[in-house]
């Protein structure tokens, strides 16, 4: 279902309550970006909550945090808790996305028009 | 879902793996009514099969105490599809497709958060969400393009006319786009590029 027919098509409330512990991602800005690439530094172990050793395994290629959320099918608030748990404990990297508010420079800006040609 | 097994979770196919080099990534917002052809122009555009992520919105105030002592939220959510272009081994770039209904603006604070500008997809059959959305980035102070999808049976103004319409400022570039092509819809977000790169300061020294 797409956002423009509204409703609700995820998980239920319920289960993603469980997942995060009750816990809810901030509600501004935070320390993710739906584009902050992750990558695992670790691998999962038995004893871990089965959502970070998924995260884990998508995550040894770079994925952004819209990616993990898509593959996991979790929306990115509860994919947001789960990712700083992992952060929090040096299991993940997060490759941050360029600083909001700051003007893109030239250079990025000609880089991406280089691509985009070759697109 | 269950995330017990090793491979429950479906991740990328191996063709659409991001290499390690890959430090910064960047996005643009696709923002349009329904059926305007957001959807498509990321699907243009895109290397990988188009995803799809949700954004939950906590309902304000509505926090209600059960007889368990468990603090309940409603919450209402959202998907909105998204594509990726790879720009070179260190940069990639992601495109979003988000509503522009106003009961939809609550995507909006992590979305255009970061993101380098906007394109305004403009359905002319439909010109009262591209007002909303128009006046929307210009508070926001997100620099926009606006391309003008063309479907069959919608009326074709010349693109100075639209400009008029919408009232939109001289210098925020306006373009035809047909959201199916991989080139007009490539060229759509060049336009939104040149744009930036006129706005950006030329580097200091
Ligand atoms: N003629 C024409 N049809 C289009 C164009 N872009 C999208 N469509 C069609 O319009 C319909 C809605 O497009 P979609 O991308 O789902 O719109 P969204 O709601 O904005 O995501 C689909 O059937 C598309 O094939 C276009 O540029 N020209
Ligand atoms: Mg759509």
């Amino acid at each position: 279902m797409t956002a423009d027919q509204g409703g609700w098509d995820g998980p239920e409330p319920d289960r993603l309550y469980v997942i995060t512990r009750g816990r809810s991602g901030p509600s501004g800005p935070g320390v993710f970006d739906l584009v902050t690439l992750i990558v695992s530094l670790a691998e999962p172990t038995p004893a871990m909550q089965p959502e970070h050793a998924a995260i884990l395994r998508l995550c040894r290629s770079p994925l952004s945090v819209a990616e993990v959320s898509a593959y996991l099918e979790l929306p990115t608030s509860v994919v947001t808790v789960l990712l700083a748990d992992l952060l929090d404990d040096g299991r993940i990297e997060a490759r941050a996305a360029v600083p909001a508010a700051e003007l893109p420079d030239r250079a990025l800006l000609e880089a991406v028009i280089h691509g985009l040609q070759r697109l | 879902m269950d995330y017990s097994g090793s491979d429950t979770v479906v991740g990328p196919a191996s063709a659409d793996l991001l290499p390690d080099t890959v430090t910064t990534a960047v996005k643009v917002v696709i923002v349009g009514g329904f059926g305007v052809g957001k959807t498509t122009l990321v699907g243009a555009v895109s290397e990988i099969r188009p995803l799809t992520t949700e954004e939950t919105m906590t309902q304000a105030g509505v926090g209600v105490d059960d007889p368990t002592g468990v603090e309940r939220k409603t919450s209402t959510t959202v998907a909105m599809d998204f594509g990726r272009i790879s720009i070179s081994d260190k940069l990639v770039l992601y495109v979003f497709g988000t509503p522009g209904q106003e009961r939809f603006w609550f995507l909006w604070n992590g979305l255009f958060e970061g993101a380098l500008g906007a394109v305004v997809l403009v359905d002319t059959r439909r010109l009262e969400v591209s007002f909303e959305v128009i006046g929307r980035l210009e508070d926001r102070g997100v620099p926009f393009v606006v391309a003008v999808n063309g479907f069959p049976e919608a009326p074709s103004y010349p693109l100075d006319e639209l400009r008029q319409a919408l009232d939109l400022p001289s210098e925020v570039p306006i373009v035809a786009c047909d959201a199916r092509s991989r080139e007009s819809s490539r060229n759509t977000l060049m336009a939104l590029m040149h744009y930036l790169y006129e706005l950006a300061a030329p580097p200091a020294g």
